[in-house]
Parts: structure tokens; sequence; C-alpha cells
């Protein structure tokens, strides 16, 4: 007779441990940053503990309130939310037309968006700061600091990951719903509106969300090209270590805060960030 | 096409186009000729000589090969261990998909937090077993902490993947391969692995470039200490050119970087979409 443990109920048993296990594993961090947000300055030195009963507001409502970091949250939003709806509107006529017209170049052009999206922030950084903020300087108008340049440079990257994603979508249309709806008389603006926007829509939630989110996290550019009007929340972030001291409760504060609008979006897209994040390479 | 194409133009190719005319000159507050003043390839030369630069590269290279390889190896055990569909399946997805979405500059401040002397468990923990934990004070630590980070941030992306590779494998070579007798390694070996060469190709590129352009935790957890212990190139760039204010040898820099980074991905590309085809057939 076969013993309990090595039986199919067992091996059931097992795999729930592991994935319990690994989710502690992965939650903990998150979890930490809870705790210390909860927290005071003096009852976070010491013995670490890992619960807590007492919740000291505090550290959320002086950043916010008081401080500067509603502010960023506000730039945060519109940077995000400009970037995506001019993401998505150029992202679904360029898939269009690399997924329908066969043209010279094509495949360079994708490839080299593609690179757009591969290439270190740290290597752009540097001529997009000197651009922003040196040549393309009408009087006293230029990109550095505003919100309108860092809408354009996350495109950067977040252009060529919805083109990439959508194109596979398209692709997956038949041509031949494009060619009746012409013989209807269906101009190509109209088909693109009528046809491939409701028929790849759920596509373009997903290429959304993610865009949104991307431009949402992303430090290194809203660090160099902005100064105090477009700064971000994640700017914001970094700039509580200073010298003079940290004040960890309130930063711990912030990083939740910012966590937060991710992971409200994560509940929509958890089935396909997968085929997202390996630009459909892998689908569930 | 054009609106993107525009777009991308302005972002895209007239940095690079301009990064490659300030490559050529002296350009700094500090250089005795006010603007810009012709250099030819000095600044390339110094980079060549430039022994920071080069530790700088040197580590980053390290760290990749660390990371990507550990996570791979993990990923694909964990997948494995996992297959067997349970209840509650998509729950502990979505917690694995967690870290993906979340800021890499506030998980870099998680892990500060963690690491922190006197107030992280980390540091307490380690102290009762007897090892003196400080990643303000010991290279070594910083730069594995780091590694152990970029594990902690990515394995179960990779873990994600995979599992999502497996369940989408037609059953019958399985089937097949039982009924001759094959053994689970063997399975393993010569059936699992190589139908997923994609999938583990594809993923190899994209942590490798991934790896490559590390910022922002690092910079959130140590920012680039102690010394220069965990100062990838990224953030040689931003934290010592950028003060510096020598935009011209910060061209050469970024320059050399976008060289590298577009042949690699060439060549990446290239043995991605190689697979691909060879599956197909």
């Amino acid at each position: 007779m076969r013993s309990w443990i090595t039986g199919k109920e067992g091996k059931r048993f097992f795999i729930y441990l592991i994935w319990i296990f690994l989710s502690i594993y992965t939650l903990f961090p998150i979890y930490w940053l809870f705790l210390v947000s909860a927290r005071t300055r003096i009852e976070l030195f010491g013995h670490p503990t890992f619960f807590q009963t007492t919740f000291y507001i505090e550290n959320f409502t002086r950043p916010l309130l008081n401080d500067i970091y509603g502010s960023y949250i506000f730039n945060s939003v519109i940077i995000a939310t400009g970037n995506t709806i001019l993401v998505i509107i150029c992202a679904i006529f360029a898939a269009y037309a690399l997924s329908r017209y066969r043209f010279k170049g094509a495949n360079n052009i994708f490839f080299w968006t593609i690179t757009n999206r591969m290439a270190p922030p740290a290597a752009f950084m540097f001529p997009l700061f000197l651009l922003y903020s040196r040549v393309l300087v009408v009087g006293d108008i230029r990109f550095f600091d505003t919100h309108i340049g860092m809408i354009l440079v996350y495109c950067l990257f977040n252009l060529p990951f919805s083109i990439w994603l959508l194109k596979g979508i398209v692709d997956g249309i038949p041509i031949s719903i494009d060619e009746a709806a012409r013989i209807d008389g269906a101009s190509t603006l109209g088909i693109i509106w009528r046809i491939i926007v409701p028929l790849s829509a759920p596509g373009i939630a997903v290429a959304l969300i993610l865009s949104w989110i991307f431009a949402w996290n992303e430090y290194l550019f809203a660090a160099t090209l902005t100064s105090s009007n477009a700064r971000t929340i994640t700017t914001g972030l970094a700039e509580f270590v200073t010298i003079v001291g940290t004040n960890w409760g309130e930063m711990a504060a912030m990083a939740l805060v910012s966590v937060i609008p991710p992971l409200l979006f994560l509940s929509f897209v958890q089935k396909y960030i997968v085929a997202g994040m390996t630009f459909g390479a892998v689908s569930e | 096409m054009m609106p993107a194409l525009v777009i991308l133009v302005f972002v895209g190719l007239i940095p690079f186009i301009y990064v490659l005319y300030v490559g050529y000159f002296d350009w700094s507050i500090f250089s005795k000729v006010r603007g810009m003043s012709w250099a030819g390839l000095n600044n390339y030369r110094r980079l060549v000589f430039d022994s920071a630069f080069n530790a700088s590269l040197r580590r980053t290279i390290l760290f990749t090969v660390l990371t990507v390889s550990i996570e791979m190896v993990l990923g694909i055990l964990i997948a494995n261990l996992l297959m067997i569909k349970i209840r509650g399946m998509s729950f502990f997805r979505a917690i694995h998909s967690l870290p993906l979405t979340v800021a890499p500059i506030a998980l870099g401040a998680a892990w500060r937090l963690m690491t922190l002397p006197g107030m992280g468990p980390l540091p307490y923990y380690l102290q009762k077993m007897g090892l003196d934990f400080n990643i303000g004070r010991y290279a070594q630590q910083a730069f594995f902490t780091t590694v152990i980070m970029d594990v902690w941030h990515w394995t179960p992306f990779i873990t994600l993947t995979f599992l999502a590779g497996l369940s989408s494998l037609p059953k019958s070579p399985f089937e097949s391969a039982m009924v001759d007798g094959a053994k689970g390694w063997q399975i393993q070996f010569y059936i699992t692995l190589p139908m997923l060469k994609p999938v583990i190709l594809t993923m190899l590129f994209l942590r490798i470039m991934d790896a490559l352009r590390i910022v922002d935790e690092v910079w959130m957890l140590t920012g680039g200490g102690p010394g220069t212990a965990t100062r990838y190139i990224g953030i040689h760039i931003w934290r010592v050119v950028f003060p510096k204010t020598d935009y011209g040898y910060g061209s050469a820099m970024s320059v050399i970087i976008l060289y590298f980074t577009i042949v690699l991905c060439w060549f990446l590309n290239i043995i991605v979409t190689q697979s691909r085809k060879g599956v197909a057939r």
C-alpha cells in the first residue's frame, strides 16, 4: 500500500507548500515596507518585529499634505496618462501599417524600434539632457522639466513595446475582413476605427495598462530631465535619502503609495502579463 | 506609421545622431575653451584607458552573467516543480507577478529598509548567526546583495513564463516517450528543454538586456557604493560624468554603450528568430 506522502495527495500538499513558501518570500519586502510605514521613528530601531498593531498615520499625511509629495503624485499621473494616450494612438496606426503594408525596410524599422526599447536609458539620458536643456531652447521655452517633455521621452520605450504587442494582434485579424470593408466603401481610417480597434480591444487594454505602469515606475529619465515642475513620485522617493539623515518611515509610506496604482491595475492584466512582457513570445 | 515614426525619430534618432556629433568635441564647463572645441577621437582614446569605466563595464558584465544564470536555473527548476495544476493557481500567479509591476525604485527602498543596520531584519539575524552584515561597509556583501535582489526580482517572471510555455506544449511526445520507457530526467533533457528552446532564448535575450542596464534598484539600495563596488555602467555615467559636466566625454561613453547594445541586440535577435524558425519546421 502506498503511503499518503508519496501518493497524489501528498504531492499536491508538497506543491502547495512550495507555492506558499515562494509567495511569502516574494511578498516579504513589500510587507516590510508596510511595517516600516506604520511605525514611528522610535519603534523602527532595535529588535525587528514582524507584526504591528498600531498605525502611525503621520508617515503618510505629512509628506502628502504638508510637503510636496502630493504634487509629485499628481505629476506622475499626468505624465503616465498623457504618455499612454499618445502611445496607444500612435501604436495602433504603426501596428496596422507594419502588419498590412509591405514596404521596403519594414523589418529594419521594426528592429530599430526594438533597439530603442532595449537600449539602456543611461545612454539616451545624456544626449536628451543636452537637447532638452541646452539645444532645443527658444527664449525661455524648453523641454527640460516640462510634462510634455517627459510624455515624449517615455515614448522611447513604451511605443516600441506597444507596437510590438499590437502588431502581433493585428497580424491575427484576417485580412479578408479588411478587404470586405473596403469593398463596402470604408476608408483606411474607417477600417482601423471600426474593425481593427474593436477586434484588438483586449490587446489594446493590455498595452495601455502596461505602458501606464512602465511610465509610472520610470526613474532615471525623470531624475535627469526634471527638476521641480514635473518631478515624479519615483524621483521623490530617491530624494528622501539625504546626507543629513533619512526619514525611513515616510520613505516607506511614499514607496507604498507609489506601489498601489500598479497593484490595482495588476488585477486586470495579470493573465496577460507574461505574454505582454515577453512581447507575445509566450502566451498562457 | 507616421506619427509613431515622428516621435521615435525625435526621442530616439535625433539624440543618437546628436550624441555621435558631441562625442567628437571637447565640451565641459571646466575646459579651457568656452563652448565646444573639436577633439577628434580624443574622447574615445581617453575612454579606452579609463580604468574606472573599464572596471564598471567588467562589473556590469559579471553582474549580468551571475544574475541571468542563477535566475534561469532557479526559474526552470521551480517551474518544473510547480507543473501540476492545483486550485488557487491564479492567486499564486498573481502574487508572483507582483514584483514585475512594482516600481524598481520602491523595491530598492524596500530592500534598503531590510538591510539597514540597526533596523532591518537581515543584519539583525545574520549578526545572531555570527556574520557582520553591513552593505554600507563591505564591498563584496553589497555586490552580492544586489545580485540577490535582482534574482528575487526576476526569478518569478521566469518561473511564470516557463509555466506558460510548459502548459502550451503538446502532450503526444511525452506520452510516446513514457511508452518507450524514458526516465524523468531523460524526458526533461531530450524533449522538454529542446521544445522550449525558443522560450528559453527569448527569456535570455530579455534578461540580458535588462540586467545590463540596471540602475534604479541598485541606486536606491547602495547608491553605487561602498566605494565603487556596485557602480554599474548606468550609475557610472549618471553619477560620475553628469556632475563633472564633461559633455563630450559622456557622449563618447554613451556612444560606446549604445554600440554594444545594438550589436548584442542584433546578435541575440538573430539567434531567437532562428530558433523559432527551427521549431516551426
